[in-house]
């Protein structure tokens, strides 16, 4: 449902002005989203300078920088800092990406980051992605079949290899699931984008066998049809992929299969 | 020591509020809007049509209520919904083919739709306002 106010609990406070670090000249100000499960309080944005000419210049080398320099409490999930693993995904400057590719000089002003959009906070940056994992585990994001088993594997033509470009470089990052006002207002039934990329990499490869259960299970109201094309999902996917394209085909499929 | 807390007390992170808006997800809710003033567009029509079929007195009412600046303000802005949820349409149609729908080019469509909708309803008023 449509709620666009923030749950009480859930209301921003003004937090803590971290002191410059000394001798700094060319500082950049953080503003960063803090909630601790630990002290009772509400959320707060916490500001803090970083010496630039002592760091790296992606947001990730920013936000280590405070975590070895300023505060060591400050929690976010980190992992390959290449773009690959997802684990640092976030919202920075009003969109979702990655804050290990995103160049800190690509903002202008104060850099804000907060955790995912309309998640549960587990710690400042660290969304609780348990629904989403859950949501991709219904699809079966893996090959079935029922042929019997090759002895080597399962061959493919290049052309048909082909088709899963755009939809195997997922990373799983959830920046596009969680940049879609549908999925912010009908999380619960709707799968989301990065969800729907992952079903439809798997009915659209010529090697899965089970492409009419595929569909059955995704023909609702909600687990598919909440796509209106906002398009947030191709706005803000790191890798450039497109969600959105991926469940207009997955819709083109169900009207193929009716006619 | 952090002992497990329970999933109901964690906060939600902001959304709506924090996001910054793409021109496309812009024209998601203007799609939505515009077709929802359709309704009461429609509505206006349709009592200026019961006007019109009642008395001389009710349609020289109903006219002199959507002669007026504010009732040609309003009048102005049902056109522009018109259009703009006509247009709109089209590029949902676009999409259903599962065509334009690149990054780039669904910015691109966002702009030319919302341009399109304001020549569109220009034009409109103009000739509108030539003829009579």
């Amino acid at each position: 449902m449509v709620e666009l106010t923030l749950p009480k609990n859930s209301q921003i406070r003004t937090g803590k002005t971290w002191p410059k670090p000394a001798g700094a000249t060319n500082l950049r100000e953080y503003k960063i989203y803090r909630w601790s499960p630990d002290d009772g309080q509400n959320p707060s944005i916490d500001t803090y300078f970083v010496d630039a000419d002592d760091c790296g210049p992606m947001v990730l080398d920013a936000l280590l920088w405070i975590k070895n320099n300023i505060d060591p409490t400050l929690t976010l999930r980190r992992s390959c800092r290449e773009g690959i693993c997802g684990s640092c995904a976030m919202n920075i400057d009003g969109s979702n990406t990655l804050a290990c590719t995103k160049g800190a000089d690509d903002i202008t002003g104060a850099v804000k980051i907060y955790p995912l959009p309309h998640m549960p906070v587990v710690k400042d940056l660290v969304p609780d992605l348990t629904v989403p994992y859950a949501q991709l585990t219904s699809i079966e994001p893996y090959l079935k079949t029922v042929s019997p088993e090759p002895a080597k594997e399962w061959l493919q033509s290049h052309e048909d290899r082909q088709k899963l470009d755009g939809l195997y470089e997922c990373i799983l990052c959830f920046c596009c699931q969680t940049s879609c006002p549908s999925y912010w207002w009908n999380g619960d039934r709707y799968l989301g984008p990065a969800v729907l990329l992952q079903a439809y990499r798997w009915l659209i490869d010529s090697r899965d066998e089970a492409t009419g259960e595929r569909l059955d299970n995704l023909e609702d109201p909600f687990r598919l049809y909440r796509c209106h094309t906002i398009m947030n999902c191709a706005q803000t996917c790191p890798k450039g992929l497109n969600p959105a394209k991926a469940i207009a085909e997955i819709k083109k499929m169900m009207v193929e299969r009716h006619v | 020591m952090s002992r497990p807390t329970a999933a109901a007390k964690r906060p939600l992170s902001p959304h709506l509020t924090i996001y910054r808006w793409p021109v496309t997800m812009t024209l998601s809710i203007v799609h939505r809007v515009t077709g929802g003033a359709l309704y009461v567009g429609t509505l206006l029509v349709a009592w200026w049509l019961v006007a019109a079929a009642t008395s001389e007195d009710w349609f020289n009412t109903a006219n002199a209520v959507m002669g007026s600046i504010l009732g040609q303000l309003v009048l102005i802005g049902f056109t522009w919904a018109m259009f703009m949820h006509t247009v709109g349409g089209l590029r949902h149609m676009l999409w259903d083919t599962g065509v334009a729908m690149e990054k780039h080019v669904s910015t691109q469509t966002a702009w030319a739709s919302l341009v399109a909708s304001l020549v569109l309803t220009a034009l409109t008023w103009v000739a509108l306002y030539l003829v009579v």
